[in-house]
């Protein structure tokens, strides 16, 4: 197709492919990009989820905040051009439209147009700044290479894909019960890992220093391939939070799913990764002779793994291990093989950019749609809807009027629906309050100041 | 302030009547020129004090008991109300002495938060609450009820830190976690839907880092006043007395060795290789190389080397040991003797003569045939890079050194000097050739496993 064929049917395109009326072969262009940021991405739930309330119909809104905004866009062949702007839903849309990224990434808000940021460092006293910026989250399974063998880097499959389910599930339960953050979007990479995105208000206004110290708070996995104990859990009993994510997620987990899907104690090589964990030599010792003792026998119909577990479990919890590294080596083991591994670098830093939820994925044409945290047992990362497969679905649909949204027509509109119902609107509605609050303790307060 | 030059006595209105100042203005009182000054003096002993004990690397318990006694002994007032100005004025007095340079700063603010720490914690926990509610700490007791409801999370968190919950300790605070951001990182507080639950000591810290921001900022805007206004209108005034106290030398005077007791001859050559500052080195070395030396040198080397513990009779052998291939034993007797005898106490009108300090060694010019004064101010600077290579000063600090020289911060180049010899940092500064000694000795001993 010549590009003046394509300018000219971009609207209704039809990729034709003789054999099939609608089948979209595989793959990731710009040309299903058009059509996508066309049709399917849904610009005007972005720009209401960035705009955080300030849509113009209070008085207290603040009409600057959306522009304000840093955008950044990689284009084809690599390009990236940073601090994007833009001062309405239609600059947006006609921006994205027009450019066609290959992603989208999103930034902070910063004190001043970021267009305008030239203007502003002259004079030196640092007012371009960035102001508010969401509390990000991003988990990678490829950090997770040491104790998954079913695959490694960016490939991911449903026996190691739970790995970043409990990720989600200790994440989120501490995000809300211990921090009390209630606006929280966990998203689909489009690849091999998850990103969070933390909105409330009070997230939004974080420093460096306190997202650091979250960060750090759910830092508990400090490893790379040199060291070898990567988790070390002192102290006579562990933190409530560590203690409740052990107890109602990581335990369960560890024993049922990862143990015998992995197979982490049915081979000496396997094995020893966990043996070597454990710091009395002794306890070790008796723990191998006793599995390579076994080796050739007939197992119980028991899984191999599960029965060696509760070997391993029985002498280092019995009452008779004294030496203190040994109290909580099993929390141990549990937790270096499961306990989220976070970037923290993405979290520390309120100028981090971080990939807009609904971009697709180039290497796997994957929409990154929302996950439901609630659900997210049921979230299966090789259904995730792809560019050509929405682009088919599409087709199928025809050419109605009538359907208010393209992405209803598609597997799309399940993720947009759920973005709006379960992230979207409940946080309008609190940052609605929020500003309306601000605005009216504002009002008060000049009239106090006048009063005499 | 004012600072008034008649005898009346200063007037207590208006004064905070809160035991512990907290500096947040300079108050409305009137002081006398000769206050000025001695108020000042009296608060630096307390602050010089306490940085000879941080050199030192006291204890918290010992700083503790070292801060109380130096207050006492140099700033109590039979009147609380006087005690308070006497507080008040002195610190707002060594504001103007120590804000005009980032070092100077630095070690004000540290001395003073150390100071306002220990104090703090001795207070009363009224006292202790009224100062957080001037603070503007958005603290609330946590109550009786909410207490008992979470005493068990409470008591983990705890003994997770290898701690125990005891009753005495049941005082705990209700904080937003944002305002305590580095027990959240290091999980050292329970925290619950937003909020964090602060154990009383952990308050101790959260104040004092609010007194020391504050403080800081306080400091580069005192500097901006001084150099703009106060300098100059106070030029045949205030400023002569406030730039001489920064210099003046009130720490101990070494002329009693402490504890490293006594050195004998055949200790000498050891320790003077590895604990003399450059200046005693220079000196020592020349003695061995040329068999004499003049009369400031044989008064810088023979007064420092009193202090560090060589008794009179080893004095005057190591003296005339060193002399006698040039002075016979009986010329050494009738003119050398008398001399070291009298340096000692044991002649004439019996002055136990002190050891100079850094100040009045760097205040001296070697004339020809001269070794004593300060190497840092006289040596060439190839001469000086020499020694120090000598010394085992890597390259780098040598740099970092001669950077110090040419700004002619003498005492900083031998500072360090200190910290690239033996590997340490040493926050206080060198003051004074015997504390170097003393230093480095203790810094060696520490090394070689032996309690200092």
């Amino acid at each position: 197709m010549t590009k003046e064929e394509a300018d000219n049917g971009r609207d209704d395109m039809v990729i034709d492919v003789p054999g099939q009326a609608n089948a979209v072969p595989d793959g990731f262009n710009a040309n299903y990009l058009r059509i996508y940021y066309g049709k399917l991405f849904p610009h005007a739930d972005m720009f209401k989820w960035m705009s955080y309330g300030n849509d113009g119909k209070h008085p207290g809104c603040d009409k600057s905040y959306f522009g304000r905004r840093e955008f950044s866009f990689t284009l084809e062949n690599d390009i990236y051009i940073r601090f994007q702007s833009f001062n309405s839903v239609t600059e947006l849309e006609n921006s994205i439209k027009e450019k066609c990224p290959f992603k989208i990434d999103i930034g902070p808000v910063y004190s001043v147009d970021p267009a305008k940021r030239h203007a502003y460092a002259q004079s030196g006293d640092n007012v371009f700044t960035p102001v508010e910026r969401e509390l990000v989250f991003d988990i990678d399974i490829s950090d997770y290479d040491d104790v998954r063998y079913c695959c490694t880097g960016a490939d991911v499959c449903l026996e190691c894909w739970p790995l970043m389910t409990i990720a989600i599930k200790v994440i989120d339960t501490s995000l809300r019960d211990d921090f009390g953050f209630n606006h929280i979007l966990w998203v689909y990479s489009g690849r091999r890992g998850v990103h969070c995105w933390v909105c409330d208000g009070k997230a939004r206004r974080l420093t460096n220093e306190q997202r650091a110290a979250i960060a750090d708070y759910f830092h508990v996995y400090k490893g790379n391939e040199n060291s070898q104990k990567k988790i070390s859990l002192p102290g006579l009993v562990l933190h409530p939070f560590l203690a409740r994510s052990y107890t109602e997620v990581l335990k369960g987990f560890f024993e049922a799913k990862l143990l015998p899907n992995q197979n982490l104690l049915a081979s000496e090589e396997r094995y020893e990764k966990i043996l070597e964990m454990i710091p009395d030599a002794s306890v070790a010792s008796e723990l191998r002779r006793r599995w390579q003792e076994n080796k050739r026998a007939s197992m119980s119909k028991d899984d191999i793994n599960i029965v060696r577990w509760e070997q391993l479990k029985s002498i280092l919890q019995s009452g008779k291990q004294k030496m203190q590294g040994l109290r909580r080596c099993v929390e141990e083991i549990v937790f270096s093989y499961t306990y989220p591994r976070l970037d923290m670098e993405v979290s520390r830093h309120m100028n981090h950019l971080l990939k807009a939820p609904f971009c697709v994925h180039p290497k796997t044409g994957r929409v990154c749609v929302p996950i439901d945290p609630n659900n997210c047992d049921e979230f299966d990362p090789t259904t995730v809807p792809t560019l050509s497969q929405l682009l088919e679905e599409q087709n199928r649909g025809g050419l109605r009027q009538d359907a208010e949204n393209e992405w209803d027509r598609t597997s799309l509109g399940e993720s947009v629906a759920f973005f709006r119902t379960s992230f979207l609107q409940p946080l309008l509605k609190s940052c609605k309050e929020e500003i309306e609050n601000s605005y009216n303790a504002k009002l008060q307060q000049s009239k106090n100041d006048l009063s005499w | 302030m004012e600072v008034v030059q008649s005898h009346r006595k200063s007037s207590s209105n208006n004064v905070i009547v809160s035991i512990l100042p907290l500096y947040r203005s300079a108050p409305p009182l009137e002081v006398r020129l000769e206050d000025f000054e001695f108020f000042a003096i009296d608060r630096l002993r307390v602050l010089k004090g306490i940085s000879d004990g941080l050199c030192r690397g006291k204890k918290p318990e010992e700083m503790e008991k070292l801060v109380l006694d130096l207050w006492k002994a140099n700033m109590r007032h039979p009147q609380a109300v006087e005690e308070v100005n006497k507080d008040i004025i002195s610190h707002f007095v060594l504001r103007l002495v120590y804000c005009r340079t980032e070092e100077l700063r630095k070690w004000f603010l540290s001395m003073e938060t150390t100071l306002f720490r220990h104090r703090f914690r001795r207070g009363s926990s009224e006292a202790q609450r009224a100062l957080m509610s001037e603070f503007k700490l958005p603290y609330k007791a946590v109550s009786n009820a909410e207490f008992e409801s979470l005493k068990d999370k409470l008591g983990q968190v705890a003994r997770s830190m290898g701690q125990t919950l005891a009753a005495a300790d049941a005082i705990f605070y209700k904080v937003p976690f944002e305002e305590v951001p580095d027990l959240v990182a290091g999980r050292r507080v329970f925290i619950h839907k937003g909020h964090a639950y602060v154990a009383i000591n952990q308050v101790v810290s959260l104040v004092v880092t609010q007194f020391r921001s504050y403080l800081s900022k306080a400091l580069i805007l005192t500097n901006r006043k001084w150099t703009s206004t106060i300098r100059e209108q106070e030029k045949d005034r205030l400023t002569p007395i406030v730039e001489a106290l920064c210099t003046s030398y009130l720490g101990p005077d070494y002329s009693q060795q402490q504890e490293f007791g006594e050195i004998s001859i055949k200790d000498i050559d050891q320790v003077a290789k590895t604990s003399f500052p450059l200046c005693m080195r220079h000196l020592f070395e020349k003695v061995k190389e040329d068999h004499h030396l003049k009369h400031g040198g044989r008064m810088q080397l023979g007064l420092f080397l009193k202090g560090v513990g060589l008794k009179l009779d080893d004095a005057l052998a190591f003296w005339k040991a060193e002399f006698a291939p040039k002075v016979s034993a009986e010329r050494f007797d009738k003119e050398y003797a008398y001399n070291i005898r009298h340096n000692y106490g044991r002649e004439g009108k019996r002055t136990d003569y002190t050891p100079y300090s850094c100040q009045k060694i760097i205040s001296v010019t070697p004339g020809i045939g001269d070794h004593h004064g300060c190497p840092y101010r006289h040596f060439s600077e190839e001469n000086l890079r020499a020694a120090l290579v000598r010394m085992g000063v890597s390259s780098r600090a040598v740099e970092d050194v001669m950077d110090k020289v040419h700004n002619r911060h003498y005492q900083l180049a031998c500072t360090l000097t200190f910290e690239a010899v033996h590997g340490s940092s040493c926050d206080a500064g060198i003051n004074h050739p015997n504390q170097y000694f003393i230093d480095s000795q203790r810094v060696l001993q520490s090394k070689n496993g032996s309690v200092a």
